[in-house]
């Protein structure tokens, strides 16, 4: 079992032949990930790594019944990428486009949950589900199938933890990126209800990061909704305020959404934090046998 | 992206805001003038980029022209939170019945735009929130619709405000939100909106930053930049795509990734270190975006050793690695570097490193170890 995508996934690029989208279809193919579809406006006939190439979101959901989508758009024309997707009925959207205006999102994010459509993302690395699909821009070879679920506001921070959970022997259920943007379209508090109700996961690691309150809000849910172990680590805990530290989200403002203050809130939900990336697979061993004994 | 708060008056003005119209003097004899053309007492206002300019002494009163010049000249070149004040902005005196604060922000939490207002103006609007949250109300504009005038009205009633006030204050909300919206800030601030004594409302202070992500469609507020008040490593970095936020240790980062970079920083913390820099070089760490970085981070004096953490994913490592050596090929660093290099083909990497005379590792806890040593003059 997993979360969000698996072997039923049928993928759908949207700019896949542009520089970024043909590219990484290409890796995505080659993972094993069913791409059914690409659409470039204009495009159609053409074909990218084996995939057919259709103008419209609509025509390549009629034609090939994808039932996921991710966006290799650049910012300017992502959020109309959105738009298309979702209205064209796909149920699963993941925009990995980041240096979205944060205004543009704004609109997006309420249709997005007005139409019961999810959005992964945008300014994220995309999910993947070990030996399954690969709907991201990961390298899929650090991943290895197992019990521990994974949710994430970065990109290379992700593949750092994952690769040492690969190497201590535990593999992941899925792993999310949920982006580094102010405005995503899922938060960890939907991801935790997620794992919490996979029944393949045993463990879940959440890595946060320094800008607004979602670590706070899940610490939150944790508490009353989530029963299985949590590992987390939050990065930045050396960030000055009032800087961005690369993630437009990853900003200390008014003197909220500190590092210290995530910690603190995580511990007081019973959350193993680590005080390095390095330190998470102990941590995640010893929360699962806690559950076991 | 800051702007100075001459310029949020004027961008807010333009948006049918009220305010208290100034000009801004570099000299204590331009001030003089000004003063001299408003008469009656003005204000001297530091124009920097930082916040807790009252506090600092960087705001204050003149009653006349000679006042107005001993004051500008007082202002003009202080120290504000480590920024030089170089210029002043002067408006006419206002005589103020009641202060408000007002001010349109993003709710990161709801994911909508939310405009506060509170009776407590001209005060520190965080330290409200902390110690007093319930003296602010806020309302939440419609993704769609955006912030209706009965939100307003229904903020000014809360807020005690008398009835026949009610519709100025609603109006200049509105235009807050709009502003806000038009120009896609990340803030726009009045602090303190005032009823003056006769009755009127006024903006007697701006504040606004703008959401670098959309400068783009906005040319003229990126023509508000202020150099000066810009390190000008981080102005360089941003020209070439790079993210970088300078800080005070001696441990020069560049790192692939925004979330490695933070917790790479705190690695160096954690074995007793301080990061010089946030720098995130790019996903591809390719050879020029290397050498950029390198240049950017040997351009602080205070940096004694050098860290780079790459985690090679679809980028292999000995891309990185040959990278690296073409980078150091280009740009002279004198300070030591320790390597960490992770991922597909890393060890063939760490080989090509090891040959350029670079020392190589493969884990983040024991590259930050010896970066922490080297600078300290020690062999790890």
């Amino acid at each position: 079992m997993s979360i969000l995508v698996d072997k039923q996934t049928r993928l759908l690029v949207q700019g896949i032949t542009g520089r970024e989208g043909s590219f990484h279809t290409a890796q995505m193919v080659e993972y094993g990930t069913s791409v059914v579809a690409g659409v470039t406006p204009g495009g159609l006939g053409k074909s990218v790594a084996g995939v057919p190439v259709f103008n419209t979101v609509a025509d390549a959901v009629a034609a090939t019944g994808a039932n996921a989508s991710i966006i290799y758009v650049p910012a300017r024309f992502a959020p109309d990428a959105i738009y298309e997707a979702v209205a064209a009925g796909i149920p699963l959207v993941v925009c990995i486009t980041e240096a979205i205006p944060i205004l543009d999102m704004v609109p997006v994010y309420d249709y997005v949950k007005s139409h019961g459509a999810r959005l992964i993302g945008p300014n994220c690395p995309g999910l993947i589900t070990p030996g399954e699909a690969k709907v991201g821009i990961m390298p899929g070879f650090i991943h290895q199938p197992g019990p521990v679920g994974l949710v994430s506001r970065s990109g290379t921070l992700t593949y750092e933890v994952v690769d040492a959970l690969t190497r201590a022997g535990l593999g992941q259920t899925t792993a999310v990126g949920i982006g580094g943007d102010p405005i995503i379209g899922t938060s960890f508090v939907d991801v935790l209800a997620l794992f919490e109700a996979d029944p393949a996961t045993e463990a879940i690691v959440m890595i946060g990061e320094i800008g607004g309150s979602d670590e706070e809000d899940a610490a939150r849910f944790i508490v009353e909704n989530v029963s299985k172990p949590v590992v987390g680590f939050i990065a930045g805990q050396t960030a000055p305020p009032g800087k961005r530290m690369g993630h437009a989200g990853a900003i200390i403002s008014g003197g909220t959404g500190t590092a210290a203050e995530k910690i603190a809130a995580l511990g007081a939900a019973g959350v193993s934090v680590a005080d390095r990336p390095s330190a998470v697979p102990d941590l995640v061993k010893s929360a699962m046998a806690g559950v076991r004994s | 992206m800051n702007v100075h708060e001459y310029q949020a008056a004027l961008l807010m003005s333009r948006h049918g805001i009220p305010v208290n119209t100034g000009e801004v003097a570099g000299t204590p004899g331009q001030a003089e003038a000004v003063a001299q053309r408003f008469g009656g007492t003005v204000a001297i206002k530091a124009q920097v980029h930082t916040g807790g300019r009252g506090k600092a002494g960087g705001i204050k009163l003149a009653h006349n022209p000679a006042e107005a010049r001993a004051v500008a000249e007082q202002i003009l070149g202080m120290d504000i939170r480590g920024r030089t004040v170089r210029k002043v902005l002067v408006v006419p005196g206002v005589a103020i019945a009641k202060e408000f604060y007002l001010g349109v922000v993003l709710d990161r939490s709801k994911r909508r735009v939310s405009a506060m207002a509170s009776a407590e103006g001209g005060v520190d609007i965080e330290d409200v929130a902390r110690e007093r949250p319930e003296k602010i109300v806020r309302a939440i504009a419609d993704p769609y619709l955006g912030f209706q005038a009965y939100q307003a009205r229904a903020m000014a009633f809360e807020l005690g405000i008398a009835a026949d006030k009610v519709a100025g204050f609603a109006s200049i909300a509105q235009s807050l939100y709009e502003t806000y919206v038009r120009e896609d800030a990340t803030l726009a601030e009045i602090n303190p909106l005032i009823l003056t004594e006769a009755g009127d409302w006024l903006a007697l202070d701006a504040k606004m930053s703008f959401d670098d992500n959309a400068l783009a469609r906005h040319p003229g507020i990126e023509d508000l930049r202020d150099l000066d008040e810009e390190n000008p490593t981080e102005l360089e970095a941003r020209r070439a795509g790079i993210s970088f936020v300078k800080l005070d240790g001696d441990i020069g980062c560049i790192v692939n990734g925004a979330g490695l970079a933070m917790a790479t920083m705190d690695a160096v913390k954690l074995q007793g270190g301080k990061p010089a820099n946030f720098l995130d070089v790019g996903g591809g760490a390719n050879a020029d975006q290397v050498a950029k970085a390198f240049s950017l981070v040997t351009a602080d004096p205070n940096v004694r050793a050098i860290l780079i953490n790459i985690f090679g994913g679809i980028t292999r490592g000995d891309q990185v690695a040959l990278g690296i050596r073409e980078a150091l090929g280009k740009v002279a660093v004198t300070a030591p570097i320790v390597v960490r290099l992770s991922g597909t083909n890393a060890e063939i990497g760490r080989e090509l490193l090891a040959e350029a005379g670079l020392r190589a590792v493969d884990t983040m806890d024991e590259a930050a170890r010896q970066v922490v040593a080297a600078s300290r003059g020690r062999e790890a």
